[in-house]
C-alpha cells in the first residue's frame, strides 16, 4: 500500500485491528451467500467494497453489526467475538454505526429526536447533552435548520446526512454505509458524498458498499470486489482501477466505468 | 400572430371545461339532495314521533333509569376495551413472536372468539359457570361467576381482546423491517425500540380498525340486556315492557347515536394528533 498517497489525504491508518473475520460462511437456505471470507480492517481505514448485485456485500457488512448472523467462521469486532450474546452484540452495535440506502430515519420523530433516542436510552445521556451533540453533528452535516422538522419534510440527500448524523451522535468507533446514495437523485448523491468524505478525513474508519468509484478514488485506502460471495480481489484503489488481476473483476469495471 | 394567440386560444379551451364540471355539479347532487331529502323525512318523522308520544309521565320514571343504563353501558364498554388492549397486545406479540409454543395458543384464541358469536361467548360463560358450579365454589371462583355483571365482563373483555389482536398484529407487521434495523444498529434494547419506534407508527395504522371495533362494542353491549343486566338497552327494554311507548326506543337510539357520535369526534383529533408529521408532509409536499 502506497503510503504516500495516505499522507497525501492526510489520513493515517493505525496497525491497531478493529474488525476480523475468519473463514466466515453464510448461507440463505441453500443458497450460499458468504464463501470463506477473510478480512481484517485496521483503525483508520476506508475500505470500498463493491461487486455486482447479489455479490454478498451488503450481507457482509450486516454481518458485522450481526443485523444478519454468520454460520460458520469467527466475527470479532473491537476485540469482542459475535456470537448469539445479545448484551454482546448491543454492546458492538453501540461502536459501530450503520447509514441504510433507504434512510430507515423514524418518521414520527423529528430530526433531533431521531439524532437524541439512542444516546438518552442507550448512554442514558442528559436530554440537554444528547440534544447539544446532535446540534454539533447536525451541522457537521450541515443541516442544523432542519433540526425540528420531520424526516418526511426533507429531501432524500437531506434525509440521509441526517441518517449519518444519528450514526455518529453515538460516537462509534466505525461507521458501515450500505449503498448510501443509491436511493438518491443524482443531483443529491454530491452533498452526501461531500459528508462522507469530511468524515474519511476525519480519521474514521469507514466500510463502504457504493458503486461510486469516484468517492473509491478520491478517500478509499482498499478497494474490495467481491462476487459469488467471495472476496475476488483487494487493492489500493490506483491499482484496483488501473491494473485488476482477474478477468471478473476487470469485467466488472468494464461494465460500470464504460 | 402573437397578440391573437391567448384571444384564440382561450375561447376554444374554456367551453369544453365548463360543459364537463356543469355536467357533473348537474346531475349527482340532484340526486344526492333527494337521498339527503329521504334522510330528513326520516329524521323529522323520528322527531315527531318523540315529541308526538311525550309522555311526561314515562319520562319521569324513565328518564333517570335510562341515564343510569347509559352509564352501565359505558362502564361495560370502557372496562372491557381497555382490559382487552392489554390482553390484545399480549396476544399480538405471541403471534409475532416467532416461536410456535407462543403463536400458537394465541392462534387458537383469537380464532375461537372471532370465529363465534359474542352472545353464544355471554352464555357459555354466565350458564356455562351455572353448570360448574360445585367445582367453581371449590376452587373459590364462585363469587365472581355468580354475578351476570362480571360474567358480562368477562366475556365482552376475552372478545374484544381477540379483535383488538388481529389489529395490533396487522398494524405491528407493517411497520418497515428497516425501522428495527436502524433501531438495532444504533443498540437501542428491544424493548425501547417497540416502546418508542414501532409502537407509535403501529398505532397510526391501528386507529382506524381500532375506532370500529369501539363503535361495534358500544353496540355489542346491548347483549348484556339478555342476561339480566340493566344496561341502557335493557332499561329500554324494561320501560317498554311496563309501559307500550314505542317512543322509548328511540330514546335508547338518539342515546346510542350520542356515545358514537362522540367518540367518532374524539377520535377524529386523536387521529389527527398522531399523524400530525404525516400532515406536516403532505403540507410540505404541496407547499
Amino acid at each position: 500500500m502506497s503510503i504516500e498517497a495516505q499522507e497525501k489525504k492526510g489520513m493515517s491508518v493505525s496497525d491497531e485491528v478493529v474488525v476480523e473475520m475468519i473463514d466466515v460462511n453464510k448461507w440463505y437456505g441453500d443458497f450460499h451467500v458468504l464463501r470463506d471470507i477473510n478480512l481484517t480492517v485496521y483503525r483508520g481505514e476506508r475500505i470500498v467494497i463493491c461487486g455486482p448485485s447479489g455479490s454478498g456485500k451488503s450481507t457482509l457488512i450486516r454481518c458485522i453489526n450481526r443485523l444478519e448472523e454468520h454460520q460458520a467462521g469467527k466475527i470479532i469486532v473491537l476485540g469482542t467475538e459475535l456470537t448469539e450474546d445479545i448484551k454482546k452484540i448491543e454492546e458492538i452495535r453501540r461502536e459501530v454505526g450503520m447509514v441504510f440506502q433507504h434512510f430507515n430515519l423514524f418518521p414520527h420523530l423529528t430530526v433531533l429526536e431521531n439524532c437524541t433516542l439512542a444516546p438518552i436510552w442507550v448512554k442514558r445521556m442528559p436530554k440537554k447533552e444528547a440534544e447539544e451533540i446532535a446540534m454539533h453533528f447536525l451541522e457537521k452535516v450541515r443541516i442544523p435548520d432542519q433540526a425540528h422538522k420531520y424526516p418526511g419534510q426533507l429531501s432524500g440527500g437531506q434525509q440521509q446526512r441526517v441518517a449519518i448524523a444519528r450514526s455518529l451522535c453515538m460516537n462509534p468507533q466505525v461507521m458501515l454505509f450500505d449503498e448510501p446514495t443509491s436511493a438518491l437523485d443524482p443531483e443529491m448523491i454530491k452533498e452526501v458524498l461531500d459528508v462522507m468524505v469530511d468524515l474519511a478525513e476525519s480519521g474514521m474508519t469507514m466500510l463502504v458498499v457504493t458503486h461510486e468509484m469516484g468517492f473509491a478514488r478520491q478517500v478509499a485506502n482498499r478497494v474490495i470486489f467481491m462476487d459469488q460471495g467471495q472476496i475476488v480481489e483487494q487493492n489500493e484503489p490506483e491499482e484496483f482501477f488501473t491494473n485488476p488481476k482477474s478477468d471478473r473483476t476487470k469485467l466488472f469495471l468494464s461494465q460500470i466505468l464504460h | 400572430m402573437k397578440p391573437s394567440m391567448p384571444q384564440r386560444a382561450s375561447p376554444s379551451s374554456m367551453p369544453p371545461a365548463k360543459a364537463g364540471t356543469a355536467r357533473q355539479k348537474g346531475a349527482l347532487p340532484w340526486l344526492g339532495r333527494m337521498f339527503m331529502g329521504l334522510w330528513y323525512l326520516a329524521g323529522l318523522g323520528a322527531a315527531w314521533i318523540i315529541i308526538s308520544n311525550f309522555d311526561a309521565d314515562v319520562f319521569k320514571r324513565y328518564g333517570p333509569r335510562m341515564l343510569s343504563g347509559l352509564l352501565v353501558t359505558t362502564q361495560l364498554v370502557v372496562l372491557p376495551l381497555v382490559m382487552g388492549a392489554v390482553i390484545g397486545l399480549g396476544l399480538a406479540l405471541m403471534r409475532l413472536s416467532g416461536q410456535r409454543w407462543l403463536s400458537l395458543p394465541a392462534n387458537v384464541y383469537m380464532t375461537f372468539f372471532r370465529g363465534t358469536p359474542l352472545l353464544a361467548q355471554v352464555f357459555l360463560i354466565y350458564y356455562g359457570a351455572g353448570q360448574l358450579r360445585p367445582w367453581l365454589q371449590d376452587v373459590g371462583l364462585w363469587g365472581f361467576f355468580r354475578e351476570a355483571w362480571y360474567c358480562v365482563l368477562l366475556a365482552f373483555t376475552l372478545n374484544t381482546a381477540a379483535y383488538q389482536a388481529e389489529i395490533y398484529r396487522v398494524a405491528i407487521a407493517s411497520v418497515p423491517k428497516g425501522q428495527w434495523e436502524a433501531a438495532d444498529a444504533l443498540g437501542l434494547p428491544r424493548r425501547i425500540t417497540f416502546v418508542r419506534i414501532i409502537l407509535p407508527q403501529a398505532l397510526i395504522t391501528a386507529l382506524r380498525p381500532l375506532g370500529n371495533e369501539v363503535i361495534l362494542m358500544i353496540k355489542a353491549s346491548a347483549i348484556a340486556s339478555v342476561v339480566t343486566i340493566l344496561d341502557l338497552m335493557g332499561v329500554t327494554r324494561l320501560a317498554f315492557a311496563r309501559t307500550f311507548d314505542f317512543s322509548v326506543y328511540l330514546w335508547a337510539a338518539v342515546l346510542y347515536l350520542i356515545i358514537v357520535e362522540t367518540l367518532r369526534r374524539l377520535w377524529t383529533r386523536l387521529e389527527a394528533r398522531l399523524t400530525r408529521h404525516l400532515g406536516q408532509q403532505a403540507r410540505a409536499g404541496k407547499g
